[in-house]
This record gives C-alpha cells, sequence and structure tokens, in this order.
C-alpha cells in the first residue's frame, strides 16, 4: 500500500488550500461543531439552508491533511445540493471508506479521493468528522458531534 | 547521516534488546522502531515469565489464607512492596499502596486526603504542563469544596515559571500538585525548590512520577515531597498495577479511599475498624500479578543500573535533538535546559497526525496528538505535536530510521 493512494495530490492540494475555509457564510441558519477526540481534531460547519436545499456552505477549525480535504471536498459537493441528496452522498462515502458495500466510485465523483483511507482503519474517523458535523447541522442539533 | 553508536561501557543496548520479545517483528514490512514509550514501554522477558509463573504455579488470593499457594502469593505480592520501597528510597514497605496507575493514586489523594481537609477559599496548586490526570481530580475537588485552582505557567522553552509559582504560593495554598518529567515536554522540573517552597508556607506535595521514574533515579526523602506516584506499565512492568507513595503519618491519617474486603480489621454493622496502612487502601482482592510483574521489573532495571540507562536514554536524546533539525520545517516543542526521554515536535505543514501515519507506514511508532494535556496546548497554540519518546532498548539507528521517516514525510507533503 503506497502512502501516495492516501495522501493523493487532490487531497494535498485541499489541505494547502482549503475551498471555503475559513468561512461564515452570510445568512448561516444552520451550524455544528464536531470533534475527534482521538487527535483533537475539531471543525465547525456553516450552513445556509433555504426550505430543502443548501444554498451555501463554509468551515472551520483545524485538522489533519484527510479532515481538512474532505472538508473542503465536501463543501464543493454539496453546495447546491439537495439536504436528501447530501444525506445520501455522505452514506455512499461512509460505506466506501468502511468497505460495507461495493459503492460505484462514479457516484460519487471527486470524493473518490478519499476511497484510500478504507486501508487506514485509525483514519476513517477523519474522513468523516466534517460529514458527520455536516449531518448534525443538517438536524440542528446544538450539542457538539463527536467521532469516539 | 549514521554515525556508529556509542557503546557505553556497562550498558550493551544490543543484548538488552534481545531481552524483548515484543521488539523483534516487523511492522508494514520494516522493523518496528517503537517510540511510543511515554504512553507503555514493552516488556523484558522476566516480567513476562514473573506473571506467567505466578498464573502458572502460585496463584491464589492474598492475605488470607492459610494453604501453601496463598502463603507463596502473599510473600511475592508483598516483596513486590518491598522492591518498589527500595526503588524511591522509602523508609519503608508500609509507605507503599498499590493502585491501578498514576491516575488513581492522585484521585486517592485527592479524596482521602486534601478532600476532608480544604475549605472554601483554600487554594490547590497545579502547573500548566499537567497530564489531564492531574488537572481533573483537582478541578472535581474544586468543585465540590469551593477551593480554587492555581496553576504555574510555563515559559516558552518548556520550564516551570519558578517566579511566577513563587507568588502564587501564600496562606491559602494548601496542596500543590505538579509533574515531576512532563509527558509531553520531557522537561525536568526543579522537584525539591518546589518541594522547599510550598512546605515554607505549609502546603503540602504530591508529584506525579509517571514518566519520572523509568528514567530518573527518584529518591522520595531526598526530594522531600509528600506523595509521588507512578505506573508499572511505563516503567516495563504490566499495565493495570501502579504505586502511591506517601509519608507513613498522612497515610494513617487518611481516610479509606474503597471499602471492602482485604481493608478491614473488623466489621459489625455497629461499626468498623480499618487495616493497618498500607492495606487500608487496598480494598479487593489487588492486582497481584501486576505487582509481582512490577517487583520483576524493578529487578529487570536494578540488573541494568539505572544510572546506566538514564545515561543511555541521555545519549539517545541529544542524538535526536541534533538529527531531526536536518527536516526542513521541524520545529521542537520542549528545550528545557533539563530533560529525559521526550522530543515533542511539529513539522510545517504537517499535521502530526498524518506525521503518524507516514511514520507508522515505515514501521515507526510515535504519538501524535495532545498528550493528555491539552491546556499545554493552548499555552503553544498547537493543536497537537508528533512525540518520540525513549526506552532503555532504543537506539541511535532507530532515531536515523525516525529521522529516515520524517524526512519521507516531508517529500511526500511537499510533492
Amino acid at each position: 500500500m503506497d502512502l501516495r493512494d492516501l495522501y493523493e495530490e487532490i487531497i494535498l492540494d485541499h489541505n494547502r488550500n482549503p475551498r471555503n475555509y475559513p468561512r461564515h457564510p452570510d445568512g448561516t441558519n444552520r451550524r455544528a461543531e464536531g470533534h475527534n477526540p482521538l487527535c483533537g481534531d475539531q471543525v465547525t460547519v456553516n450552513l445556509v439552508v433555504d426550505g430543502d436545499r443548501i444554498v451555501d456552505v463554509g468551515f472551520e477549525g483545524n485538522g489533519c491533511a484527510i479532515s481538512t480535504a474532505s472538508a473542503s471536498l465536501m463543501t464543493e459537493a454539496v453546495k447546491g445540493m439537495s439536504v436528501a441528496d447530501a444525506e445520501a452522498l455522505f452514506e455512499r462515502l461512509h460505506a466506501l471508506l468502511t468497505d460495507e458495500h461495493p459503492v460505484d466510485p462514479e457516484t460519487i465523483g471527486k470524493l473518490s479521493v478519499l476511497g484510500g483511507v478504507k486501508d487506514y482503519p485509525m483514519r476513517v474517523k477523519c474522513a468523516t468528522l466534517a460529514w458527520h458535523t455536516l449531518h448534525a447541522a443538517l438536524a440542528n442539533a446544538g450539542d457538539p458531534v463527536t467521532t469516539e | 547521516m549514521s554515525q556508529p553508536a556509542t557503546r557505553l561501557n556497562s550498558f550493551d543496548v544490543t543484548r538488552v534488546r534481545e531481552d524483548f520479545p515484543i521488539l523483534h517483528q516487523t511492522v508494514h514490512g520494516h522493523p518496528l522502531v517503537y517510540l511510543d514509550n511515554g504512553a507503555t514501554s514493552h516488556k523484558p522477558r522476566a516480567v513476562i515469565d514473573a506473571v506467567s509463573h505466578y498464573y502458572s504455579a502460585d496463584n491464589s488470593n492474598v492475605h488470607r489464607g492459610v494453604h501453601a499457594l496463598s502463603e507463596r502469593a502473599t510473600v511475592a505480592y508483598e516483596g513486590a512492596r518491598g522492591k518498589v520501597a527500595r526503588l524511591v528510597n522509602a523508609g519503608s514497605s508500609r509507605e507503599v499502596v498499590f493502585v491501578r496507575g498514576t491516575t488513581e493514586a492522585i484521585n486517592l489523594v485527592a479524596a482521602s486526603h486534601v478532600r476532608p481537609r480544604i475549605t472554601e477559599g483554600d487554594e490547590i496548586v497545579v502547573s500548566h504542563m499537567e497530564h489531564h490526570s492531574n488537572i481533573v481530580p483537582w478541578q472535581l475537588l474544586c468543585k465540590a469544596t469551593g477551593a480554587r485552582l492555581r496553576v504555574i505557567p510555563v515559559t516558552d522553552a518548556g520550564e516551570l515559571d519558578m517566579d511566577a509559582y513563587a507568588d502564587l504560593l501564600g496562606p491559602r495554598t494548601r496542596f500543590v500538585s505538579v509533574v515531576h518529567v512532563s509527558n509531553a515536554l520531557g522537561t525536568i522540573n526543579p522537584v525539591r525548590r518546589i518541594v522547599e517552597m510550598a512546605h515554607a508556607v505549609g502546603a503540602q506535595v504530591m508529584l506525579d512520577g509517571a514518566q519520572a521514574a523509568p528514567h530518573l533515579t527518584v529518591d522520595v526523602q531526598a526530594i522531600g515531597c509528600d506523595f509521588y506516584a507512578f505506573s508499572g506499565h511505563k516503567i516495563y512492568g504490566p499495565t493495570g498495577i501502579g504505586v502511591l507513595w506517601a509519608r507513613p503519618e498522612l497515610l494513617s491519617g487518611m481516610e479509606p479511599y474503597q471499602g471492602g474486603g482485604e481493608m478491614i480489621r473488623a466489621v459489625s454493622f455497629e461499626e468498623t475498624t480499618y487495616a493497618e496502612v498500607p492495606h487500608k487502601f487496598e480494598a479487593g482482592t489487588p492486582n497481584i500479578a501486576g505487582a509481582i510483574g512490577l517487583g520483576a521489573a524493578i529487578d529487570y532495571l536494578d540488573a541494568l543500573g539505572l544510572e546506566a540507562v538514564a545515561a543511555h536514554e541521555d545519549d539517545l536524546l541529544r542524538y535526536a535533538t541534533e538529527a531531526v533539525s536536518q527536516v526542513p520545517g521541524l520545529r521542537i516543542h520542549g528545550n528545557a535546559r533539563d530533560k529525559a526521554g521526550i522530543l515533542s515536535f511539529v513539522v510545517d505543514g504537517i499535521h502530526a497526525h498524518d506525521i503518524g501515519t507516514i511514520l507508522d507506514r515505515r514501521g515507526v511508532a510515535v504519538r501524535a496528538g495532545h498528550h493528555c494535556a491539552m491546556p499545554l496546548m493552548q499555552r503553544f497554540s498547537v493543536a497537537a505535536t508528533a512525540r518520540a519518546s525513549f526506552a532503555l532498548y532504543n537506539t541511535r539507528e532507530e532515531v536515523d530510521a525516525l529521522v529516515g521517516a520524517l524526512l519521507h514525510a516531508r517529500e511526500l507533503f511537499d510533492r
């Protein structure tokens, strides 16, 4: 297993230059905070939700390359999506990372660069932290989420 | 990069490594380079054999059977207490209480000694470099009693600000609890002075020796402290066994920590009288195998000589401090004049967690994270550091492997 499969160039790029970061869009009406107590990663996801649609999204915080890149890729992926589609995308990504069942990489687009994480079980929580936090923000749960 | 390893006259690391079965394995196709000794150290064959022998030959409960096995188990368990007493130069083995680890020792002292003697407005002093286990028990106590927690600041070099400590001490200071060697920085704190200054205002002192006991000769009488704690598993012994040493007159005056068997003299529904110290603090069947294993670890260290071990680890730390400087963008956290066994660092542009993964793929095990010292991480404005921590079986060649893997991380992230 080559480390280059984990640290794909797209991941390094999003780590160095995270998109929609640090960003708290005007009109943010959903917000949640996530922690990974194992390594101290912390992320806040800020959403503008209009009816059933994620109109805008930004994130704040800090973490490792995997969690930062995953959060950055997430903001690009879900902006403009319906809430149901965003949740479904998270489910497919989760299945890909945990190898629960086969996932057609076509159905997750650019996020497939995160696929290398499945060979590093200790790092799956890094890749899913922002997504768990997105889920909490959509549910508008006030309590911080944690990966533990 | 590699220089011939200095062979200290009395210490042959190649031979020492033969004593540790776990070291002889590969991880992801590379020889294991275990530099996470601050989290837990490996066990020499002698410790594994002692635990195994206890279960295969002597297993029985202690202090309560008249039969041969119980007698042998009791002799071995109490023998281990004697070895601990000699290790820390206690006045007697009665001053040694077996606990689960450093964390339990601190909680025991907070609950049984400090809490009954403290009132609202009294002050407890800790430092900014404490492990969470030497922060949270005191916070709980302050919350319950209205006492106030005061914190000794840490300088940029990672040393305690002793002038600020002097200013913190006062008529309301009741108790000081600080770490002997920092788990996140490696700093060796000036514990004798800390104790003297606290005693001068009538406060008592507990020292968290979890990272000190494996690296330094600990002499509780010379230090002059009132309580000292360490964990067995960081000093080549089993997990789940630890030590609280306390001055005997303090132990005698303390309330029991837990009630149950083993800690009583006589029980009736009207009144219970407690066993003598230290058994008063050892309710229930203790970790007999753990204590015996710890005793074997102390024998093992004795045979090698703690001073020779300390000199070897000192050589490694110096060599490593120098060697990692060739990694572009690497910064060491903790540059105290007096350090033991620990090298904590960050690398520009590469999060500690990523360092941990990349090093692991080269067989190099380090700790990445906040080291259970989140206030200290905030003090240095970092979310996490990577930490290489050394033990008696590590070598200069392993430091070279660490540096090689760090350069690989740099290359991977800079492409």
